[in-house]
């Protein structure tokens, strides 16, 4: 056991636990964090997906005491169903979901490519989703959403 | 613990408010159902079961049929307002919940637009509730009901007078049941029905504020894993549970049989734990070899349907110019949702909740209670929304895992399985054989079809009795559903085509009523059910796209034979109207070009490019798809590229027209991830499957192809499912197509690159 800080959407938590607990767990069972989800356990999937110094991680495999000071960014920390953050609202547009359970990994690979690189190509965004799986092949809605939100956002 | 309707309706407000665990597992565990029903009991034939208005005018509607992310939510709430011509916001749904929806059975098989959206049950309890609104309201205006006009619940009369539902009728119970007669609304009618309205999911998905089964939390709840044995029929030997005492935090090794698992405090040690338990495992049964699988099926005993008979099939083959034979041959598949199942279970001396993503919640709980001695009463089932499941996936399953561990502890428990445990125990799609004979005159028309199928079966849905149809309950020592062989009998009644083992160009004629959808009067259809190694059970389109790619693949094969256009050649050999019309709308969108397959002058090197089509009457009249696939083909490696997919959807009316575009476009790409590259692969110990190298998918970042649906609008119909038409007809499409590229034919679905290399090399030589 051991004291971990860890700083999640904006908020600072200081939590008493085993510092090898993956960081999935930590957000899903002591922050009550609905957005990273257990798919695989392996890095396989992406639907543990959080931001992490502006990068993708896999929170699965990653072990809470690996984050250190940095921010940890969920799919809730992005945008409310009130606020939704453009990524959000390009999606929640373009119905681009079915049962929703992929939605981290897709969502937050595609912010952090686009941020990135805001003028990414549809391959370089294809490439960068490369290892994210939507069973229920929502596929075309999704890479709709994101070149709109791609989009958008270039012109701002 | 009696609580009055008017509370009822403010805790099921709150629950469909905020879905929250922490509100379900509060004083609702003990709430009676509504209308001081037995908890659990809840009598369809009464209006109050569907439809209970509140004071301030919300309508809360309770619904057998659940959303798993196919829109069945926004649908069936859009139903209720369309018929209680209230407007989509104040109607609140509460689906699948035992203690206050009534026992629909299995959201399933395509069947809850026809259950619920047609003429009775939930649609109907709606239009019988508007019915008896205005007829209170006429009597309150002194009026006739016919003269009152309503909108968004406020009924207004001839004379200008006006009440709400509320006033009418708010906190109280209607008392009256369903009608049969109550008019519904029609198709020229609707204003909330028809329409593209958003999926009502969406902005809390999007966000991550969604509460999947995965999320709930239930004050004191424990984490539980399973330990499954490592080899098919493994058995427990011993389990050494100090192996596990020095991991903190874990509460219970729990062992029943041969069902193992340990229970800690927290999910991480629970993983832990899980992984270390040391148990000796007894060697499982073995298993068959993968390469000559398929054709040891036609050998094993087997339970046997003739489905249709015309009795002289053979002499018209003997006597035909033109014989054509081809064997098919469709494998495991996994449903392989994308979270692995879960649930969450609360087990008290007396009672217990269970909340679960499973598509039967009242099956699922006659099969807790019979899990744990506990009366039928005493279980509630809660269904929450998991992972996508397209059918039985590890969901029911890890249902009992959970009830076992939580009955072991006492203590509330939640219970994710590993990815490996999904996939190596889940019920996969059938493996089926099947094969095709079919006889050409000289004017290229078929005279005489023959179709004889293979198909395993080892459990399948546990049902209200049969816990031993899923891993878990075979563990926990109950037998599974299993084939009894049994000789054909003849055919008789009605043509039953509800599993598509009939093709669609057959007469399907029994006692001279014909109800196939096609000219050809030779015909027979023999469907051998034989016993699997592995448990199976109903995939998306389960048997459908199966017999389908046989009967579509084969139909493509008798036209290349006789030189017909693909498109023209079912046309001729099509009788039915419905899908007639998803064949010519398919090919009108694409610009199909009449010639027949393969395309002339294929090039021998580099990419070659084809089209082909497939169509299907689902389930004989539950819906109707045709689909035209283009590809690419690389001689080099095999690899198949879809570049464009044109289908037709005939759902009957449609109810939100953006979701049956959603899942036809799901269904499509999932139809293709299942034809290029999704195969349950195994040793001869084990499934070797188990993870997402194993197993393929295809990712977000594949290449994407166009996807361009056409929905039909036929009237006068009533609704069809409308999920797993389009996701039918894709494999035998793409082959079609692949055909039509390179003159190959692929006979086994997967059409993996090693397998269409392997097919062009074997046509070179």
């Amino acid at each position: 056991m051991g004291t971990i800080s860890l700083r999640v959407n904006g908020k600072l938590h200081i939590l008493e636990l085993d510092p090898a607990t993956p960081l999935l767990f930590v957000l899903a069972d002591e922050l009550g964090l609905r957005g990273p989800k257990f798919g695989c356990g392996m890095a396989q999937c992406g639907a543990c997906t959080v931001i992490v110094r502006g990068e993708v991680v896999r929170s699965c495999v990653m072990p809470v005491s690996a984050v250190g000071k940095d921010e940890v960014t969920t799919l809730e920390g992005l945008g409310t169903p009130e606020k939704p953050h453009p990524i959000q609202q390009a999606f929640i547009d373009e119905g681009a979901a079915q049962c929703g359970f992929c939605l981290s990994g897709v969502m937050l690979t595609a912010k952090a490519v686009l941020d990135e690189k805001p003028d990414a190509s549809d391959q370089e965004i294809r490439d960068a989703l490369g290892g994210v799986l939507c069973r229920c092949f929502t596929h075309t809605r999704m890479l709709r959403a994101i070149r709109k939100y791609a989009d958008a956002k270039r012109k701002v | 613990m009696s609580v009055s309707r008017r509370d009822f309706l403010k805790i099921s407000g709150a629950l469909i408010v905020s879905f929250g665990a922490e509100s379900l597992a509060g004083p609702l565990v003990h709430a009676q159902g509504p209308f001081d029903t037995h908890p659990s009991h809840i009598d369809p034939t009464k209006l109050d079961s569907w439809i209970a208005v509140a004071a301030d005018g919300t309508v809360t509607a309770y619904t057998g049929k659940c959303d798993f992310g196919q829109g069945m939510f926004t649908a069936q709430t859009q139903l209720v307002a369309e018929e209680l011509c209230v407007s989509v916001s104040r109607v609140k749904l509460i689906q699948c919940d035992t203690s206050v929806a009534p026992d629909q059975g299995t959201t399933s098989g395509s069947q809850s637009s026809p259950t619920n959206f047609n003429s009775g049950n939930l649609g109907q309890a709606a239009a019988t509730a508007r019915e008896a609104l205005l007829s209170m309201a006429a009597k309150r205006f002194g009026e006739q009901s016919d003269q009152l006009t309503v909108a968004d619940g406020i009924i207004t009369g001839k004379s200008g007078r006006r009440v709400t539902y509320a006033e009418l009728i708010g906190s109280h119970r209607f008392d009256i049941p369903l009608s049969a007669t109550a008019k519904r609304r029609s198709q020229e009618q609707w204003t909330v029905l028809g329409k593209a309205v958003p999926s009502l999911d969406r902005p809390a998905l999007m966000t991550g504020q969604f509460e999947f089964v995965h999320n709930v939390r239930v004050p004191g709840m424990l984490h539980g894993r399973v330990v499954r044995p490592p080899d098919v029929g493994g058995t427990v030997a011993s389990v050494d549970e100090s192996s596990v005492r020095q991991i903190p935090g874990v509460v219970k090794v729990v062992v029943r049989k041969d069902f193992v698992g340990v229970v800690a405090e927290k999910q991480s040690q629970a993983v832990q734990a899980a992984r270390q338990l040391k148990v000796k495992w007894n060697t499982g049964v073995g298993l068959p070899p993968q390469n000559t699988f398929y054709e040891s099926l036609r050998k094993l005993p087997s339970r046997d349907v003739l489905v249709v008979d015309s009795k002289d099939v053979e002499q018209k083959l003997a006597g035909a110019g033109t014989v054509v034979r081809a064997t098919y041959v469709y494998s495991y598949q996994m449903h392989g949702s994308v979270g692995t199942s879960c649930a969450v279970a609360d087990v008290k001396p007396d009672h217990a909740t269970v909340w679960s993503a499973t598509q039967s919640v009242y099956p699922t709980r006659s099969i807790v209670a019979k899990l744990l001695g506990l009366p039928l009463e005493g279980v509630r089932v809660i269904y929450v929304r998991g992972s996508g499941c397209y059918g039985l996936n590890g969901a029911d399953a890890v249902s009992f895992d959970a009830a076992l561990m939580s009955h072991a502890v006492g203590k509330p428990v939640r219970v994710q399985l590993s990815r490996e445990d999904e996939m190596a125990w889940e019920n996969f799609g059938a493996a089926s054989l099947i094969d095709q004979r079919a006889a050409i005159d000289q004017k290229g028309a078929i005279v005489a079809w023959d179709c004889e199928n293979w198909e395993t079966s080892r459990g399948g849905r546990p049902g209200y009795d049969h816990p031993g149809n899923v891993i878990t309950g075979v563990l926990a020592g109950f037998e599974p559903v299993t084939v009894t062989a049994r000789a054909a009998e003849e055919p008789k009644g009605k043509l039953r085509n509800n599993n598509n083992a009939v093709p669609s160009y057959i007469a399907g004629c029994i006692d001279g009523k014909c109800g196939g959808g096609g000219t050809i009067r030779s015909e027979r259809v023999l469907f051998h059910t034989v016993p699997s190694p592995f448990f199976t059970g109903p995939l998306r389109s389960p048997s459908r796209i199966q017999n389908t790619f046989a009967h579509e693949s084969f139909m493509d094969e008798l036209g290349a034979r006789a030189k017909a256009d693909p498109v023209a050649f079912r046309l001729r050999h099509l009788s039915e109207e419905r899908i007639i019309n998803v064949v010519k709308a398919a090919a009108d969108a694409f610009k199909w070009e009449r010639r027949p397959s393969p395309k002339p002058n294929i090039a021998q090197t580099g990419i070659v490019r084809g089209r082909g089509i497939a169509c299907v009457a689902y389930e004989g009249d539950n819906g109707y798809s045709a689909l035209i696939a283009e590809v690419d083909v690389d001689l080099a490696s095999g690899r198949v590229m879809p570049k464009k997919f044109v289908v037709a959807v005939d759902a009957g009316p449609i109810s939100n027209p953006d979701g049956l575009r959603n899942q036809s476009e799901g269904g499509i790409l999932q139809g293709m991830s299942r034809a290029l590259g999704e195969i349950v692969t195994w040793n001869d110990k084990r499934v070797t499957s188990t993870d997402w190298e194993s197993y393929n998918s295809l990712y977000l970042g594949s290449d994407m192809p166009a996807i361009e649906v056409i929905l039909m609008k036929p009237t006068g119909v009533p609704a069809t499912g409308a999920g797993e038409t389009a996701i039918t007809v894709v494999p035998a499409a793409l082959g079609n197509a692949i055909f039509d590229a390179t003159g190959v034919r692929l006979r086994e679905v997967p059409f993996t690159p090693d397998r269409v290399r392997a097919a062009l090399l074997a046509q070179r030589t």
